[in-house]
């Protein structure tokens, strides 16, 4: 697998607290990544990173690189809307746009991009929710309000509409803390699945999702990357003793 | 931060204490009855073997109670994953000692066919090198499991003795011999199995202290 993603010596800030501290990680395409470790301990900073939604914080800086597909995203001219279309997310609470239809939440990317032709639109709307493993579900009700599905449904309707842009990695930052086992499930498989089409970097408290999910587990404490290797090696023989003490329970 | 599953894994181990001790007498039982020929010590240590297969089931389902109650990773998933291994050595250690007293039984009612020297120092080796694998997993004891694993070719060694000695010098030259030299050349050959369990049990305390395999590469104990 080559290398898709490239970070180096990364910090981030909140006014004057430092949430990263010079974070060096590689990531590799079409893999997914895990990203666990206590509350405050920078993950979803890190992500946040990785398509420039850190910087919409006020006072929020960022120093170091992020290289994507080998061009820095944090360089000058950098279109931060052009890298967050490349680099897609989906949060904790599922948050389908609450006015629109099933229909319009997947087709508003396309369409701010300027698509405009129906024919076009209704092709990627059943692909992408097809991808996301929600069609048969929703084909009979498109034109139904987006918040009117289940919280499970609601999430893979957030995934259809990331999807539905084309980028080429997307973020998940917690999709799966406000859903039932059922649904939890149903992400995971689609998480499965979706690596073969995408590079995928997840954050997660449950640290069995990040063992059934992922390829590569990273480890963050206090802002620094303590740990990151093999998904199988860091859940049976990790290397640092705070690695150790987190995952099996005794801190965090 | 003290969790409640530190005692369930506690009490494992205990559990295992219990089996090897029980597996340790059992062996040493066992050897008690081939230097006496005793049909009385033999017939115990086969009766006493139904609590040494109970304890093997007992071990083997608290073993996935806490697989899937606990999902354990790391250290605990390691610690867990090979007490189930070990309690597999230790069973059959014990059904080897029940080997060697079938062998006592067969033997009893003859004179024996000569003096016994190389089995009592096999019988003490794989004694020693039984009680060293349980006293390396019980301390994690890393040094200790390594010497455990070293020992394994003076075994080989000492069972390769024993059977050429009985089948050069007894079998071969008066073949009439046979049904009193070949308990004693299985007798030797049940020994070294029980070194083998024993080997296996350091192998498996080596990999759940620092998840070094070593068996299969015996050059990693270096």
């Amino acid at each position: 697998m080559e290398e898709l993603i490239r970070v180096s010596d990364l910090s981030a800030y909140f006014g004057n607290t430092q949430a990263l501290k010079d974070i060096n990680i590689s990531i590799k395409e079409k893999m997914v990544t895990a990203i666990i470790g206590p509350s405050g301990c920078g993950k979803s900073t890190f992500i946040r990173c990785i398509n420039r939604l850190h910087e919409v914080v006020a006072n929020a800086r960022v120093s170091g690189e992020v290289l994507l597909d080998g061009q820095d995203i944090y360089s000058a001219g950098v279109d931060p809307i052009e890298i967050r279309r490349k680099v897609g997310m989906v949060f904790q609470r599922p948050n389908p746009f609450p006015v629109l239809s099933i229909y319009d939440n997947v087709a508003s990317g396309l369409k701010l991009n300027g698509m405009r032709k129906k024919s076009g639109l209704d092709a990627i709307v059943e692909q992408t929710l097809k991808m996301a493993a929600l069609w048969d579900e929703v084909k009979d009700k498109l034109n139904a309000s987006g918040v009117s599905l289940s919280g499970g449904q609601q999430q893979r309707l957030c995934i259809a509409r990331a999807l539905a842009v084309k980028p080429e990695v997307i973020l998940f930052d917690e999709p799966c803390s406000a859903l039932d086992p059922i649904s939890t499930a149903k992400i995971e498989e689609l998480i499965i699945q979706l690596k073969q089409n995408y590079t995928i970097i997840i954050v997660t408290h449950n640290m069995q999702q990040a063992a059934r999910v992922s390829g590569h587990t990273a480890f963050f404490l206090m802002g620094e990357l303590i740990e990151f290797g093999k998904t199988e090696d860091i859940f049976t023989k990790p290397k640092d003793s705070r690695t150790e003490a987190y995952i099996t329970g005794r801190f965090g | 931060m003290e969790r409640h599953f530190d005692q369930e894994l506690d009490d494992l181990k205990k559990q295992l204490f219990k089996m090897g001790t029980l597996a340790e007498l059992a062996i040493f039982e066992s050897i008690e009855s081939l230097k006496q020929l005793s049909v009385k010590g033999a017939d115990k240590v086969i009766a006493d073997d139904k609590i040494i297969d109970e304890l093997e089931n007992t071990i083997d389902e608290t073993c996935l109670d806490l697989l899937a109650l606990r999902q354990p990773v790391a250290a605990d998933l390691r610690f867990i994953a090979m007490s189930m291994k070990i309690s597999t050595d230790l069973e059959r250690i014990a059904d080897l000692a029940v080997d060697i007293c079938q062998r006592v039984l067969e033997l009893a009612d003859k004179p024996l066919l000569k003096p016994l020297i190389d089995i009592p120092k096999l019988s003490n080796l794989a004694q020693v090198m039984v009680k060293d694998a349980l006293d390396s997993f019980l301390n994690r004891d890393m040094d200790l499991a390594g010497k455990v694993i070293l020992f394994d070719s003076k075994a080989d060694r000492l069972r390769n003795l024993v059977q050429k000695e009985l089948i050069e010098d007894y079998i071969i030259k008066d073949p009439s011999v046979a049904q009193r030299a070949v308990p004693l050349l299985l007798i030797a050959r049940h020994l070294e199995r029980i070194c083998d369990h024993a080997t296996n049990i350091a192998e498996d305390v080596i990999y759940m202290v620092n998840a070094k395999v070593v068996k299969h590469h015996p050059e990693k104990l270096r």
